[in-house]
């Protein structure tokens, strides 16, 4: 029986951390939008942010589910959830953001739904079965997600003064951690050029231009950039992220193993 | 001359598509009818009127000795229901002696409500949900026009696109007034 190469045993590494990554944004965000639950402008609003945490904490479960198998060591979606700890964690910045008020979480959201709309297009066209498999799915949803979205962005910005001030005030913060996620560091770039991973760098025109069209038509304007934080690649956080795993880790670190 | 209305209702007849067509063969053609008939009983959690089968979630069964295999695929990536799903198979089919189950997600194709059969839309309907089927908008707009389940009426409005849970949306019938749900088309 032949042992598997050094850079074979790389390469499956970097498939695994590619999919942990993945699976870090999504319920790092999914779980920043469950906070909404009960916690909602009114009713049917309240749903809906459930409706679509769901579908995100539904992505990192496929993610996650796959890296464990590809881990083949035990490890379960559970282990990358739960059992990491924040520096371990390679989400984006801009997920970990706290809720903020409405007009903040709506305009996250939109650069989000709107990044993943082109992402997972593009992944549709990966290398690797899984990932294309998790894209066609998961692209459908992000349809929603976007309408959303927009006609929230659309209905608060040309909305009453203070829901313009306050959707221009959220743009206006967010908007320096919307940079990174067009940059590919060392082990995207790899498995860029094995047509695993997406090209980010080749997303941001086709974003701007999106995002772009949104603000103008909902009257509120992108700022003149004068700084970027970048970092969650690295697994260099905001504080933020640390609380948000404290809550989120807690019952499973605590009771381990417990089920319901 | 076809009114617009009349154009509708012509667009809203329910006709076997072909990727039902497909699936129905499929079924036909598998070794092991009485598993099917059996997982006819398991209906989905949310919507007990909708078998696994009518819903389009049951993609397969296979039986290798004692080992039986089900392949379903999800709804929408975060339906908490596919847990529950998962063991009501389990355990319809260990109540008929069978000890060996696996269940097996499988993500691609991914789901489409163009897989849910005719006789599962006509229960949805009957159930109070609108089934996919009963509006022609695909992209959904507050305007959009359903077939109230309750009153058959087209003067509806749309609440909120997410609903009771992902699959639906919230609309209200403008002619009875009543709230119902559409099961969205994906």
């Amino acid at each position: 029986m032949t042992q598997p190469s050094h850079n074979e045993v790389n390469r499956q590494q970097d498939l695994i951390s590619y999919f942990v990554r993945l699976g870090d944004d999504a319920i790092v965000l999914g779980h920043r939008m469950s906070e909404w639950v009960s916690n909602g402008p009114f009713l049917e609003e309240d749903i809906a942010l459930g409706n679509v945490a769901l579908d995100y904490i539904g992505r990192a479960r496929m993610f996650y589910g796959h890296a464990a198998t590809l881990s083949g060591d035990g490890k379960t979606e559970d282990d990358f959830a739960f059992l990491r700890d924040e520096r371990e964690f390679q989400n984006y910045l801009i997920n970990e953001l706290p809720r903020g008020d409405f007009a903040y979480t709506i305009v996250r959201q939109l650069m989000v739904d709107l990044y993943n709309k082109h992402f997972l297009q593009a992944l549709k066209s990966s290398a690797d079965e899984t990932l294309v498999a998790i894209a066609e799915k998961a692209s459908k949803e992000t349809s929603y997600h976007c309408r959303r979205s927009k006609s929230w962005t659309l209905r608060l910005g040309d909305g009453t003064a203070e829901s313009h001030r306050r959707m221009q005030l959220a743009i206006d913060e967010i908007w320096g951690y919307s940079h990174e996620l067009f940059e590919t560091d060392d082990l995207e770039k790899r498995l860029i050029n094995t047509g695993i991973a997406v090209n980010c760098e080749q997303l941001k025109a086709l974003w701007l231009a999106d995002i772009e069209a949104v603000f103008n038509e909902a009257g509120l304007t992108i700022p003149e950039l004068t700084w970027t934080v970048r970092g969650g690649r690295s697994g260099y956080h905001t504080e933020h992220l640390g609380h948000l795993l404290t809550q989120m880790q807690f019952v499973y670190r605590s009771f381990p193993g417990a089920t319901w | 001359m076809t009114s617009l209305a009349s154009n509708r209702e012509m667009q809203l007849i329910s006709t076997k598509s072909s990727l039902q067509y497909e699936r129905e063969q499929f079924r036909i053609e598998s070794n092991v009818p009485h598993l099917w008939a059996l997982l006819d009983e398991v209906t989905d959690p949310e919507i007990p009127v909708l078998s696994l089968w009518d819903i389009g979630i049951l993609k397969d069964i296979k039986q290798q000795d004692h080992l039986v295999t089900v392949v379903i695929t999800p709804t929408y990536s975060g339906c908490p229901a596919m847990d529950v799903i998962r063991e009501d198979i389990t355990a319809a089919l260990t109540q008929h002696g069978i000890a060996q189950v696996t269940v097996e997600l499988e993500l691609t194709p991914a789901w489409t409500t163009d897989w849910m059969t005719n006789k599962g839309r006509n229960q949805l309907r009957g159930y109070g949900i609108a089934p996919p089927v009963d509006t022609v908008d695909r992209e959904l707009t507050h305007d959009s026009q359903v077939q109230c389940p309750h009153c058959d009426s087209h003067a509806t409005r749309m609440i909120s696109e997410f609903s009771s849970t992902a699959c639906k949306a919230l609309f209200q019938c403008n002619d009875c007034r009543e709230p119902f749900d559409l099961f969205k088309h994906i």
